[in-house]
C-alpha cells in the first residue's frame, strides 16, 4: 500500500496541520511517512501545500510530480494540481470560492461542501476536520481511531476538550461524499 | 506502534538528538528554514535536565565565536544556520578550523546568493567543502537524506569532531530541514564530566591550570617557519580522515548502464526516479555521497569503469559536479542537472533530463 | 656598601608580579598596557583565582597578553571577544573569565559583541584601554579618537562631519541594565595605578560574584601613535583625553 497525497489551499485552512494529523494517524498505524510542506510566509496568507506520503514499504522522494488524491481548497491549488492527479486518482474539493470547477474526465471527482457544513458546525476551526473526515470516506488511508489519537498528539494539552469537536467535524465531513 | 519511534522535522531531530548525544551548548540565531532547532531546544529546556546550556545570540557572528569560547573549554558545543547565516560565521569557522576545535555546525541550505529566497538549495556545496573563510582547511562534512540521518549526524559528527579535533558540518537543504518522517532517537547518554574533559581534552582552556602550564587557544603564529608546520599539522590529520572517513551509500549500482550522483533529498528524488526507470526497462543506479568531504572519489571512479555515464543532480549551478568529474577523468561522459533558486526538481523530470543526455550520447 | 648587603628579602619593596611571565613584552616604552597587565596579574593572584579563570585576548596591541600573565587564554578573533567569553562563561559558570581589549576591538568591530554581552549581564569583566588609536596597525583613527586628533587616517585631524564623533561606550555601557559595575580609570600616576587596581579588583569579584558585566575602562596613552614622548603623552591625555573621558566610575551597583 503506498498513497501519495497533496493538500493544497490558502495559509489559515489548517492545510499544514491536517497533513500532520493523517501523518500522525500513520504512525499509529506503524505506516512509513513523509510529510513534506510549503514553508515560510506563504504559511501565514498565500497559498500553502503539503504532500503526505503513507505507505508500507520506505519511501524514497518526499517530493512527487503526481498524486493518487489532491485535497484542494483554492482556486489556485486547483489551477495547479488538476494535471497532476494520476488517472484513476482522486481530486476532492471545496466548490466554495471555486470559479472554475475541474473538468478532467480520467480522474474521480469529489465536491465537498466543507465551508457550508463547517458554518452549519458553528465552528471555523473545524473547517479542515471536515474535509479530513470527507477524505478519508472516500480514501481510508488510516483508521479513524488513530486520527483521534493523532489528533491528541498533535493538540497540546490545553486543547485537547476540542477532540469530541473535531471527531463530530470528521464525522460531518465522511456524510458529505458518498464515493 | 513501537513506543520510541517519533513523528518530527529533520530540524526537530537535530534538537533532540543534540540533547541526547550530552552536548554542552548551543548558541544560534534564528532564519529560515531551521530556526526550528533554537525553538525546540528552548521548549526542550534541556538546562534543567542534562545542563545543556542554550542560548539565543544577537547575531551569527556572535553565535559562532561563542561556540569558539565554548569548544575551546572542552565543551561539545554547536550552532545552527542557513546559508546566509553561515555565510555571516566564515570568520569564526576559520578560526575554528585554525584553533583544531571539535564543534558542530548546522547548515539547512536555501537558495542564494544574497538573501535569496528560503526554499531549499544545495548552493554552498562549495562554500562547505572547499573552505569558505580563509585559509587551508577542511571540515567534515556530512550530508543528510532523512530525518533519522539529521537525528544520527548530529552524534556522528560530533564524535568524529573529537576524535580528529577538527570542526564537523552537517550539511542539510531545507527539505530534510522541514519535512516530517519518523525517526528513532539515539540513546539518551550523560554528558561528559569536567574530569573527562580534562583527559579527553588536555589542550582545553578549562581555566584549571593548578597542575600544568596554562593552556591557550590562539590561531596567531607571527613565525612563518612555526606557522607552516602548524598548517603541516592539520594536512595531516585531513590525509587521515580522507583514508578512514569516506561514507556513502550505493542504489541499484550492479547492473547499472547509468549512474545518478547525488547528495542529501535530492538522492530521494534520483532513487524514486530510478524506481520508475526500472520499471521501464532502464537500468540506473545511485551513490549518494554521505561524506561530502572527504569525498567518496574512489567508488566514483571505480563505477565509471563500468557504467556508460554519470548524471549529478544538484540544486545549484554545478558545484559536486566539479568533484565527480575530477573522480571521473573523462572515463564516461558526466552530466549535469541542476535546479536553482529553491526550485525542488520531480522524479520525472531528474529521469528526462538523464533520457534526453543518453537519447544524445 | 656590599651589594650583597643590601640584596636581603627584608629590604625587598618590589617583585615582579608571580603571574606575569618572565618574558620581554612587545609593548612601546611608556605604553600604559604593561601597567593593566601588571594590575591583572596582581589581582588575580591576590584573589587567588589563578588557577579558576579564563582570559579573552584581543586583536590590537594586546593580541599576546596570553604570552605575558601566566592563565588559561583563549584569543579571539577581532572584536569577538565578549561573544568568545560569553560562550566560555556559559559553559564553565564558576570560572573567573574576563576579556581584554581595545578601543577598536571593542568600540568598534567589536561593538554589538561587546552590547550584547553587557546587555544579557554576561558575568564577565571587560578590561577597555582607550587609547583613542589603533595602535598595532600604526596609528589610524578609533572610535575614541578626538576631534581634531591627527592620525594616519585623519591626518588634518579628526572630523566630525567626516568621521563623526567620539565614541564614549562606557557611558552607554552604564546605560543598560545587565551593567553591574562601569568604571573609567589611568595608570599615569602611583595614585592613579593604585585606584585602577582597586578598579579591576572590584569589576572582578562583581562579575565573578554573578552580578553581571563589569566594565573597567583605562584611559592610556600611545606615545608611539600619538608621536610623542611618553612623558609628553601623559600630559596630553591629562590636557585632552580626561576631557572627552573624565575619570571616575559611571555606575556601581555593588557595594566596594
Amino acid at each position: 500500500m503506498k498513497k501519495e497525497i497533496i493538500i493544497a489551499g490558502f495559509g489559515g485552512q489548517g492545510v499544514l496541520s491536517m497533513g500532520k494529523i493523517l501523518a500522525y494517524a500513520g504512525l499509529i498505524d506503524d505506516l512509513e511517512i513523509t510529510w513534506m510542506p510549503s514553508y515560510g510566509p506563504e504559511q501565514r496568507g498565500g497559498t500553502a501545500n503539503v504532500t503526505v506520503v503513507l505507505s508500507d514499504a520506505p519511501i524514497s522522494s518526499p517530493v512527487l510530480d503526481t498524486f493518487d488524491t489532491a485535497v484542494i481548497l483554492n482556486q489556485q491549488s486547483l489551477d495547479k494540481f488538476e494535471s497532476k492527479v494520476k488517472p484513476g486518482g482522486a481530486l476532492i474539493y471545496d466548490p466554495y470560492g471555486i470559479h472554475r470547477a475541474p473538468t478532467r474526465t480520467d480522474i474521480n471527482i469529489y465536491p465537498v461542501d466543507a465551508m457550508d457544513a463547517t458554518l452549519e458546525l458553528n465552528n471555523s476551526k473545524a473547517y479542515n476536520m471536515v474535509v479530513l473526515g470527507a477524505l478519508l470516506k472516500i480514501n481510508p488511508v488510516v483508521d479513524i481511531e488513530s486520527v483521534m489519537a493523532g489528533l491528541k498528539k498533535a493538540l497540546p494539552e490545553r486543547h485537547h476538550h476540542l477532540l469530541p469537536l473535531n471527531r463530530e467535524a470528521i464525522s460531518r465531513g465522511m456524510e458529505l461524499v458518498n464515493p | 506502534m513501537k513506543e520510541d519511534v517519533k513523528l518530527m522535522k529533520g530540524n526537530e531531530a537535530i534538537a533532540h538528538a543534540a540533547i541526547r548525544y550530552g552536548a554542552d551548548g548551543y548558541f544560534g540565531y534564528p532564519i529560515t528554514p531551521q530556526s526550528e532547532v533554537l525553538e525546540t531546544l528552548e521548549a526542550l529546556m534541556p538546562w534543567e535536565t542534562t545542563g545543556m546550556v542554550v542560548l539565543q545570540a544577537e547575531s551569527e557572528v556572535a553565535s559562532i565565536n561563542m561556540v569558539y569560547g565554548g569548544a575551546s573549554t572542552g565543551k561539545a558545543v554547536m550552532t545552527s544556520s542557513s546559508s546566509p547565516g553561515i555565510s555571516l560565521m566564515q570568520e569564526g569557522l576559520s578560526y575554528i578550523a585554525a584553533g583544531e576545535l571539535p564543534v558542530l555546525v548546522v547548515n539547512v541550505m536555501r537558495g542564494g546568493p544574497g538573501l535569496g529566497t528560503i526554499h531549499p538549495s544545495q548552493s554552498d556545496y562549495f562554500q562547505a567543502v572547499k573552505g569558505g573563510g580563509h585559509g587551508d582547511y577542511h571540515f567534515i562534512v556530512l550530508a543528510p537524506s532523512t530525518v533519522q540521518e539529521m537525528a544520527d549526524f548530529v552524534g556522528l559528527g560530533f564524535d568524529l569532531a573529537f576524535k580528529y579535533r577538527t570542526p564537523a558540518m552537517l550539511l542539510a537543504d531545507g527539505v530534510v530541514g522541514q519535512m516530517m518522517e519518523k525517526v528513532v532517537l539515539p540513546p539518551a547518554r550523560p554528558r561528559r564530566t569536567e574530569e573527562e574533559i580534562a583527559i579527553q581534552c588536555p589542550w582545553a582552556v578549562t581555566g584549571h591550570s593548578a597542575h600544568r602550564k596554562p593552556n591557550v587557544l590562539t590561531t596567531l603564529e607571527l613565525d612563518s617557519a612555526k606557522m607552516e608546520v602548524n598548517n603541516e599539522r592539520f594536512q595531516r590529520t585531513y590525509r587521515l580522515i580522507e583514508d578512514n572517513e569516506v561514507r556513502y551509500q550505493e542504489y541499484y549500482t550492479d547492473d547499472a548502464d547509468y549512474i545518478f550522483i547525488a547528495f542529501g533529498s535530492i538522492a530521494r528524488i534520483c532513487l524514486k526516479a530510478i524506481e520508475d526507470a526500472r520499471e521501464q526497462g532502464l537500468k540506473i543506479g545511485l551513490i549518494r555521497p554521505i561524506t561530502l568531504w572527504p569525498f567518496p572519489s574512489k567508488i566514483i571512479a571505480e563505477m565509471s569503469h563500468k557504467c556508460k555515464g554519470i548524471m549529478v543532480v544538484e540544486l545549484n549551478a554545478g558545484q559536486m559536479i566539479e568533484d565527480v568529474r575530477l573522480a571521473v577523468e573523462g572515463r564516461v561522459p558526466v552530466w549535469h542537472y541542476g535546479r536553482m533558486g529553491g526550485i525542488v526538481p520531480n522524479p520525472p523530470e531528474v529521469l528526462d533530463a538523464l533520457k534526453s543526455h543518453i537519447d544524445n550520447a | 656598601m656590599n651589594p650583597e648587603d643590601i640584596k636581603r628579602p627584608e629590604n625587598k619593596v618590589y617583585s615582579r608580579p608571580e603571574l606575569l611571565c618572565d618574558v620581554s613584552m612587545h609593548y612601546c616604552p611608556g605604553c600604559s598596557h604593561g601597567v593593566v597587565h601588571k594590575l591583572v596579574a596582581e589581582v588575580l593572584k591576590e584573589m587567588g583565582v589563578e588557577h579558576n579563570c579564563i582570559a579573552v585576548a584581543p586583536v590590537g596591541c594586546a593580541v599576546f597578553a596570553y604570552n605575558y600573565i601566566g592563565v588559561d587564554w583563549i584569543e579571539a578573533a577581532h572584536g569577538r571577544a565578549p561573544a568568545v567569553a560569553t560562550g566560555a562563561k556559559r559553559l564553565n559558570p564558576d570560572r573567573l573569565v574576563f576579556t581584554y581589549q581595545g578601543d577598536g576591538d571593542l568600540a568598534a568591530i567589536g561593538t554589538a559583541e561587546t552590547i550584547h554581552a553587557a546587555n544579557r549581564g554576561e558575568n564577565i569583566t571587560i578590561i577597555f584601554i582607550n587609547n583613542a588609536i589603533y595602535g598595532m596597525t600604526g596609528g589610524q583613527m578609533a572610535p575614541t579618537t578626538l576631534e581634531g586628533q591627527k592620525t594616519a587616517t585623519t591626518p588634518y585631524g579628526r572630523r566630525v562631519d567626516l568621521n563623526g564623533y567620539p565614541l564614549k561606550i562606557s557611558n552607554l555601557l552604564a546605560q543598560l541594565d545587565g551593567t553591574c559595575y562601569v568604571t573609567r580609570q589611568s595608570v599615569h600616576t602611583p595614585a592613579a595605578v593604585r585606584k585602577a587596581k582597586a578598579a579591576i579588583r572590584h569589576a572582578f569579584e562583581s562579575s565573578y560574584s554573578g552580578h553581571g558585566t563589569s566594565v573597567v575602562e583605562i584611559v592610556s596613552t600611545c606615545n608611539s601613535g600619538w608621536k610623542m614622548s611618553p612623558a609628553k603623552a601623559n600630559e596630553w591625555m591629562v590636557e585632552h583625553m580626561f576631557e572627552a573621558y573624565p575619570i571616575g566610575d559611571l555606575k556601581n551597583t555593588v557595594e566596594k
